[in-house]
């Protein structure tokens, strides 16, 4: 462990650390760290726990609202339901891993982010998944979906949380860095959440889960020259997930917070033992010392660095009340979970550890979260493409050639796939999934007539083209889709997949899109509550196409009035709400047509976007109508032919008095629904009395998805279209 | 009706199956842990239900057939109770040898979810009464190891006493002769994959589930 | 003692796994490929010095939980320790 100065600071320089980092560590201890110090300090100070990269950034997105009970800063955001009832939830990427490992990776995702929210003292209700992959034709794609997809089932399903939703895209410029960003939803009493700060000094500090092994340890450490010729037994291994020991771990930990005995508890997730006891003490305001001898242990011989920065699975670290170990240890039985109590927080305000005895780190707590570096970095406003003349963009040859081949690509073909993997119905409570045909996912409070409903969005090619309208228009997506089934949106958790910050054009779309974001959510009352950062998606140089996901949550007072678009009738009305331009910038029609990405985003009103969206739910909540869908990727063609998929019953179009009739049917201009009804001119009337643009679209019936003289499909046909790819796609050797 | 779940560590639709009952029959409905030894008097049914009990390793229901309870849930199937086992609680059964056969990996080699078609193939039953002589039901399955596989000879005799209570319409899982659930000789142990559990009332889908558990009311 | 027991499907029984497995190998190339069959190898350590108690011991672990005798056969080597 003793190694001198010198080695010390290059050591600092492999863990991550810049020369002032390091330099600052040493100012502060008064004297050089020693390995575990230092180590503890490098995972502190990283971008995953720090955040130091986007800290600034973050800080612009409004956190604030009238249902906020936690914003960001906690393991997950909280808003308030009513009765008493709290929505606790958050997303978070799993994406190296994922790509490393995809079974592996994407499975200890779905338990870290479930972790976040039962450690709340929710019960996990509902999981999402939002997935971007490469090019259907790179060679390791088929391989990465398959892998992530029986990691996301292997360990949802297993655990017992229903999968509800979620969104699965394609692009090149996922190649080299796919994205695995999990979501969670769980329900807790309002006045019953818990946290990590620990409240006071001599309490017991109690281990427990599974055992640690050297999970995950950081790769870069590992084949530093300090740890000897041992290294091949020593080398990082994949984290490994066990979802029979999540779910052990969900019931033990609720039950042990039924019991009255905690007082404060974090999960072990990244770092675990680092940031859980750092966290705990450092919010807490008092001290922590651990005995690292007692922690459970799956692998011998393991040093005081290992154990504290192992990322085994499956682990919680509680802070009881005095005189409650019993309680601990009834339960901890009970299921079956190793625990031990490991040490007591103090009143130093610093983190000791001790290892056979001796003390082998001893530095203060403070400088841990409060000199984490905060980095202004320099960032460039991006370039962007002007808007693209829907003259300019030519009309397909062949019109029923063009509708098959959008409803066929990959990123709005049937991803049945895919989701008939995951168990949707666990809990029994889940009105709408991804099987529904809905545009959010719907899953009841349990016991009650509230419903909660679920969504994730981003459109990268638009934040691509433009970061601050693609940054507006996800969370516009997302409260529209919340909207669309009748609920009102509440809060957003996000998580933001970026390239490498350090090049100024990479900074630039993040700053612009957290610009366009909180824009958004600030004039739709939709606050951010949690997120996660995830940067350096880079490859050769190549970075991801931005892609701020956006996770949001809104509530149904009563499910009986809501919508999906499931649910049309023969001789309903289809009636387009909002304002259409004919945006074709950046448009699938574009891409997937013509072959081409260029021009600019559809750009979001946000005033319309409010109006447009209040008066639809307003309808549903009406009960005039129950089928409803918003226009998204593909324009008019993809909404009208998903609603008459999803129903079985054919749509004939309305003949478009437009210039550009492929411009109004394919454009993708924001702030649009289809609405089925059966009662069409009270609604006609009613909207424009609102000063809303509402107007006939096309009717529902038959057996064909038609548009007029340009194009008759039968039903059958675009089924089949739509339905065949995905599978087709996997089943190819 | 006084109806018992029993819980394992890893089941995970201990409550939908409770609250499934309840609504379906009124029942009174007790939780029971997989480590008693003893179950509550009295009782007319007791439900095996679903999740992945031990993680499903080394095999489906494997582990859980061992348990302490299984003493007593056998003991009441001797004595003319009825035992329904749901999904992995129907892998527990076969496991346990309360019923004949195993399960095994789906055809598929994917966990399938989803709604499906069934043909009450035994509508003469005690979980199948309540039906009324109607032939078909809906309900969902999720499972990745729902391929019933019997020796012919066994197949066969569950066909020839009517032991086989419910047939897949389109089979998901490779099922050996489209079985979706089988009861005993005797007819008081009854194991199937599709989960009644999760179709107790038309928000979910169906309500076709709740007739099997009513089915058990009206023998009690 | 070191124990190690193979389990693997009956004959009669469709091995879905291998027949996957197989194809995927004849896909790859090797065509020759035939019968592939999926197993279980559990290994463990057992006290005692008696070769043949330890064998018969295990045996009962197979019939009682190791294998599924309905669709699982099952094979037991035993050994001293490494």
């Amino acid at each position: 462990m003793a190694a001198s100065a010198q080695t010390m600071a290059e050591t600092a320089a492999e863990f991550g650390l810049k020369p002032d980092e390091y330099a600052l560590i040493v100012r502060r201890l008064n004297r050089e760290p020693n390995l575990v110090e230092l180590g503890v300090f490098s995972v502190m100070w990283s971008e995953h726990c720090s955040y130091k990269s986007s800290r600034v950034q973050l800080a612009k997105l409004p956190t604030a609202g009238a249902r906020v009970i936690q914003g960001p800063g906690e393991n997950a955001g909280v808003v308030d339901i009513g009765d008493g009832q709290a929505c606790v939830f958050k997303m978070e990427s799993h994406n190296h891993p994922s790509y490393i490992e995809p079974y592996q990776g994407a499975a200890t995702g779905v338990g870290g982010i479930m972790r976040d929210v039962f450690t709340m003292g929710a019960r996990p209700i509902a999981l999402l998944n939002a997935l971007r992959f490469g090019d259907p034709s790179h060679p390791k794609t088929r391989r990465l979906v398959s892998g992530v997809v029986s990691g996301i089932a292997g360990y949802g399903n297993c655990v017992g949380v229903p999968t509800v939703g979620g969104e699965t895209n394609f692009h090149r410029g996922y190649d080299g860095n796919i994205l695995v960003n999990a979501m969670c939803v769980g329900l807790a009493d309002a006045d019953k959440i818990f946290y990590a700060a620990a409240p006071a000094a001599g309490l017991p500090v109690v281990y427990f889960g599974s055992k640690t092994g050297r999970d995950g340890i950081h790769g870069a450490t590992m084949a530093s020259a300090e740890f000897g010729e041992d290294s091949d037994e020593k080398r990082p291994t994949v984290q490994v997930g066990d979802p029979f020991a999540e779910k052990l771990l969900i019931e033990a930990t609720l039950e042990l917070m039924a019991s009255g005995a905690v007082a404060a508890i974090q999960d072990m997730g990244a770092a675990g033992l680092t940031s859980s006891s750092v966290e705990m003490a450092g919010k807490g305001g008092v001290g922590v010392e651990l005995d690292l001898d007692l922690v459970p242990q799956r692998e011998e011989a393991m040093s005081a660095y290992e154990m504290m920065l192992s990322e085994s699975q499956e682990r919680m670290l509680a802070i009881l009340k005095p005189g409650r170990e019993a309680d601990g240890r009834r339960i901890f039985e009970k299921w079956g979970l190793d625990a031990a109590v490991i040490g007591r927080t103090t009143d130093t305000g610093r983190l000791v550890l001790r290892r056979s005895g001796e003390v082998v780190c001893d530095i203060p707590l403070a400088p841990l979260t409060e000199d984490a570096p905060r980095l202004e970095r320099p960032w460039v406003e991006p370039q962007v493409p002007a808007r693209l003349d829907p003259a300019e963009v030519p009309a397909p040859d062949d019109w029923e050639a063009a509708v098959l081949k959008l409803m066929s690509c990959p990123d709005v073909a049937s991803k049945r796939w895919v989701w008939e993997q995951y168990d949707r119905h666990v809990m029994a409570d889940t009105l709408e999934e991804s099987a529904t045909g809905a545009d959010a996912a719907v899953v009841r409070v349990h016991g009650t007539r509230k419903a909660l409903a679920l969504t994730s969005d981003c459109t990268p090619r638009y934040v691509a083209a433009n970061p601050f309208e693609g940054g507006k228009q996800a969370v516009a997506e997302a409260w529209r889709n919340l909207t669309a089934v009748g609920a009102d949106p509440i809060a957003v958790t996000d998580n933001l997949n970026f390239g490498n910050p350090e090049k100024p054009e990479i900074m630039g779309q993040i700053a612009r899109a957290v610009d366009g974001m909180a824009e958004a959510c600030r004039a739709l009352d939709f606050p951010v509550v949690s997120g996660n950062v995830s940067l350096y998606n880079e490859t050769g140089g190549a970075a991801i196409p931005p892609t701020p996901t956006v996770g949001a949550v809104g509530l149904i007072p009563d499910y009986g009035l809501r919508a999906d678009f499931a649910s049309m009738k023969a001789g309903q009305a289809l009636l387009l709400v909002g304002v259409s331009h004919g945006e074709l910038g950046a448009s699938l029609y574009l891409r997937e047509v013509l072959g081409r990405e260029a021009g600019a985003p559809p750009p979001v009103d946000l005033e319309l976007e409010r109006r447009a969206g209040d008066f639809v739910r307003g309808l549903i909540r009406g009960g005039q109508v129950s089928s409803v869908h918003d226009l998204s990727d593909g324009g008019l063609v993809a909404a009208a032919a998903e609603m008459a998929l999803a129903s079985g019953v054919g749509v004939e179009l309305a003949p478009t008095s437009a210039t550009h009739a492929h411009a109004f049917l394919f454009g993708e201009d924001q702030g649009r629904y289809l609405v089925a009804a059966s009662d069409p001119e009270p609604i006609i009337a009613a909207g424009r009395a609102g000063g809303l643009n509402i107007a006939l679209a096309g009717q529902a019936g038959g057996a064909d998805f038609a548009c007029h003289a340009l194009f008759r499909i039968p039903l059958a046909r675009l089924r089949l279209a739509n339905e065949a790819w995905m599978p087709a796609y996997m089943d190819e050797a | 009706m006084k109806a018992a779940v029993v819980v394992f560590p890893g089941s995970n639709c201990d409550r939908d199956t409770k609250v499934a009952i309840e609504r379906a029959t009124g029942a009174q409905v007790h939780m029971v842990w997989h480590a008693e030894t003893e179950l509550p008097a009295g009782l007319d049914l007791i439900v095996l239900p679903g999740g992945f009990a031990y993680g499903d390793y080394l095999r489906c229901g494997a582990m859980a057939a061992l348990s302490p309870v299984m003493v007593e849930v056998r003991a009441s199937a001797e004595r003319g109770v009825a035992v329904a086992g749901i999904c992995n609680g129907f892998q527990v059964l076969c496991e346990a040898r309360m019923l004949p056969g195993a399960l095994l990996r789906n055809a598929g080699l994917k966990y399938v979810c989803k709604p499906v078609e069934l043909e009450v193939a035994n509508g003469n039953t005690r979980f199948t009464a309540a039906f009324g002589g109607r032939r078909r039901a809906v309900m969902t399955v999720g499972h990745g190891e729902g391929n019933y596989f019997a020796d012919p000879e066994t197949l066969d005799r569950l066909e020839g006493q009517g032991q086989v209570v419910f047939r897949y319409r389109d089979n998901p899982n490779g099922s050996a002769r489209d079985i979706a659930g089988i009861m005993s000789e005797r007819g008081n142990v009854l194991g199937m994959m599709p989960h009644p559990d999760r179709a107790f009332e038309p928000e979910l889908g169906s309500s076709d589930g709740a007739l099997l558990f009513q089915s058990v009311l009206a023998s009690a | 003692m070191k124990a190690i027991v193979h389990v693997f499907l009956k004959p009669g029984v469709l091995d879905v796994q291998g027949k996957a497995v197989e194809s995927a190998l004849h896909g790859l190339g090797w065509t020759g490929v035939e019968g592939v069959r999926i197993g279980r190898v559990i290994e463990f350590d057992i006290g005692g010095s008696d070769r043949a108690a330890a064998e018969a011991e295990i045996r009962a672990m197979c019939e009682k939980l190791l294998a599924n005798t309905v669709i699982e056969a099952y094979r037991v080597d035993v050994g001293p320790a490494p």
